[in-house]
């Protein structure tokens, strides 16, 4: 009878991995080739075509950030006031005589009307070819490698402004193309230190329990009690305003960080405290593995596939932190663009009645936050094993 | 002739439960000599695991050692630094799981969590590591060490999994294995041919044990020396032959009878 019991208990123990791995052993029999529950859930976050839609959008805009000098036709700064919030251009194909020719676009010329208010007009005579791989702005590819070729341009005297130009007349899709480095950047590494710092922090904090444990988390509390947004406000004026742009972006992400590792914390010690009763824990702490060891290596991996998607989730957070701190001119300084700053500029009613393109970085901010949103959504649905209703 | 390597000597557990604390062990003592295997016997909840993990210094918060002493090697490893606990650990004294399953992580394979052990105990270049793991797949008998280390936990059978266990709990050379239930969970084959490896491994690598089991058939196949827990006490304590033959005690003559 004993051993029926015992074996009983061991059942009761064995439960939690069985039942983590239950997923796998199906799709083991069905495929031959044994793949993880991450290999999974990216399989199946392939089948949704929305999910994927938003994957390639995001690949394709984190691609543009980092050739960002290559692809916009100017540089960041690089102006001419004649060309004031002058409106998108048309790419031509079609001449006068309604022929199919090289795409090209005209010229610009102003009047002023009643209100001393600009009024562009094309210029009939001045056409002026898009070329291809053409010589512009010098820049440092990656920063080492001197390069003046861009993806695309138009000769001197001409300008190209396919998504019109701003209150300088400094190109609006080269600075949203730049832009995008920034705001897209500075999710990624916000996330990344603050999962860093919430994971470790909640994982010690769970694992050890105690007093530690209570200290930890009330300190959480303090920090979850201010409201996120006044908060960041508060410490972004501390900043001195001698700050260089770099210094300021490094500051920017620090306190976006520093306001979103709490929650993580919490979440991540609770599952901490019930992953450290699991008896993996004890073999490894019985074969000599150091606590530090034992946290990160045997508690948080388990905890990763809810962190996957928490980090999916929260990167929007940290793109609209920032564009919020730039629209209101704490975040970003001017000639450097992040999409907040160059939203900034469209604040005024009169700006967004004639020069309704200055919104568009708005259009890219929210088509970013959909799409790690979606993505999130998804990847929650295929790796959270308490929500999959089937194996397959 | 044989040196003493680990001795308890009147140790005492108290569990707290909701409703008050109890004394799980009231009294245990204990001698386990070098390369003897000795069997810690008992009914379920009698507290062997309890003392088991207490030799590592392992109990879970709600226990606590209430007095006693724990010598290993003469050191008293209740008095023994957290350091030095860890060093031991692994090293000197290893732990072979009932549930090799929970025992290892699942999200590691098992080469890595078999290195583990290495890595912290014993100092070896990869290539060594590597020689090393074949070594001991092989000393355990696994076959296709290759494969098996690359797995994960759940892709072995129950038996592999528990001498995939085994290899892990001989990796640094240990001189005491404290094996807790090493053959509940596996059909008597299987059983059969782990009591086997155990016997190889005693006389190979001349280990000492510590058998933690209530099988009397597995005590008799494996253990030169028998104690008895009951009632947070050992009852009766002796050579393996004698006291499954002429049981002194009554909760010893029952557990006989059954088998």
């Amino acid at each position: 009878m004993t051993t029926d019991f015992s074996k009983k208990n061991n059942k009761v123990v064995g439960t939690a991995p069985v039942f983590l791995n239950g997923i796998t052993h199906r799709k083991v029999c069905k495929e031959k080739k044994s793949l993880s529950q991450f290999q999974i859930a990216l399989k199946r976050l392939q089948r949704n075509r929305l999910a994927m839609i938003c994957v390639v959008i995001l690949a394709l805009f984190y691609f543009g950030a980092v050739f960002a000098d290559f692809l916009s036709p100017y540089s960041y700064q690089n102006e001419d006031r004649k060309y004031s919030y002058c409106p998108p251009m048309k790419v031509q194909f079609l001449d006068e005589q309604g022929k199919v020719r090289w795409p090209y676009v005209r010229g610009y010329y102003f009047t002023f009307d009643e209100f001393h208010k600009r009024v562009y007009a094309m210029d009939k005579f001045k056409k002026y070819s898009v070329k291809i791989f053409t010589r512009g702005d010098e820049y440092r590819l990656f920063g080492i490698i001197s390069c003046r070729y861009h993806l695309f341009g138009v000769d001197q005297p001409g300008r190209i402004h396919l998504w019109g130009a701003d209150a300088r007349g400094r190109d609006l899709l080269s600075r949203l193309i730049f832009g995008a480095r920034i705001s897209l950047s500075i999710g990624l590494i916000g996330v990344t230190i603050s999962f860093t710092l919430g994971l470790l922090v909640g994982g010690i904090s769970g694992y050890y329990g105690g007093k530690l444990d209570h200290i930890i988390m009330r300190l959480c509390e303090m920090l979850m009690m201010v409201p996120g947004f006044y908060l960041m406000l508060a410490l972004m004026v501390i900043i001195p305003p001698s700050f260089n742009s770099l210094q300021r972006y490094i500051a920017i992400v620090v306190v976006l960080s520093f306001i979103g590792w709490a929650s993580l914390a919490r979440v991540i010690r609770g599952m901490s405290i019930s992953l450290r009763e699991r008896e993996y824990v004890l073999a490894a702490k019985a074969i000599g593995v150091s606590d530090f060891a034992i946290v990160v290596r045997h508690i948080l991996p388990h905890t990763l596939s809810y962190s996957i998607v928490a980090v999916m989730l929260s990167i929007p957070g940290y793109i609209l932190g920032e564009a919020a701190l730039s629209l209101i001119g704490l975040g970003i300084q001017d000639p450097i663009p992040s999409w907040g700053n160059l939203l900034s500029d469209a604040m005024g009613i009169v700006r967004i009645k004639f020069a309704p393109w200055i919104l568009l970085p708005g259009l890219f901010i929210f088509i970013t936050v959909i799409c790690f949103n979606v993505v999130g959504d998804a990847l929650r649905d295929y790796l959270d094993p308490t929500l999959s209703k089937e194996g397959s | 002739m044989a040196e003493e390597l680990l001795r308890i000597k009147d140790l005492r557990i108290k569990i707290r439960g909701d409703d008050g604390s109890r004394e799980l062990i009231k009294g245990l003592n204990l001698k386990v000599d070098s390369q003897k295997v000795v069997a810690l016997v008992g009914g379920s909840g009698s507290g062997k695991t309890t003392a088991g993990l207490a030799i590592f210094r392992l109990l879970s918060e709600s226990m606590n050692v209430q007095g006693g002493e724990i010598l290993f090697e003469g050191k008293d490893l209740l008095k023994a630094s957290v350091g030095d606990m860890r060093r031991l650990r692994g090293k000197d004294i290893a732990m072979v799981f009932q549930e090799p399953l929970s025992a290892f992580n699942p999200v590691f394979t098992l080469g890595f969590q078999i290195a583990e052990v290495l890595k912290y105990h014993v100092r070896l270049n990869r290539r060594q590591l590597r020689e090393r793991l074949y070594e001991l797949l092989e000393l355990v008998g696994l076959p296709d060490p290759k494969r098996v280390l690359r797995s994960y936990p759940h892709q072995l059978s129950g038996g592999m999994r528990q001498r995939a266990m085994i290899a892990q709990a001989i990796a640094a050379n240990p001189k005491l294995i404290i094996a807790d239930e090493p053959t509940s969970n596996l059909d008597v084959t299987l059983q059969a041919q782990i009591i086997d490896l155990f016997r190889k491994l005693r006389s190979d690598l001349k280990m000492s044990m510590l058998l933690i089991t209530h099988d009397l058939g597995v005590v008799r196949e494996l253990a030169d020396e028998v104690a008895v827990l009951f009632d947070g006490r050992v009852v009766e304590f002796g050579p393996a032959r004698d006291v499954l033959s002429e049981p002194r005690h009554a909760y010893t003559s029952e557990l006989t009878k059954i088998l």
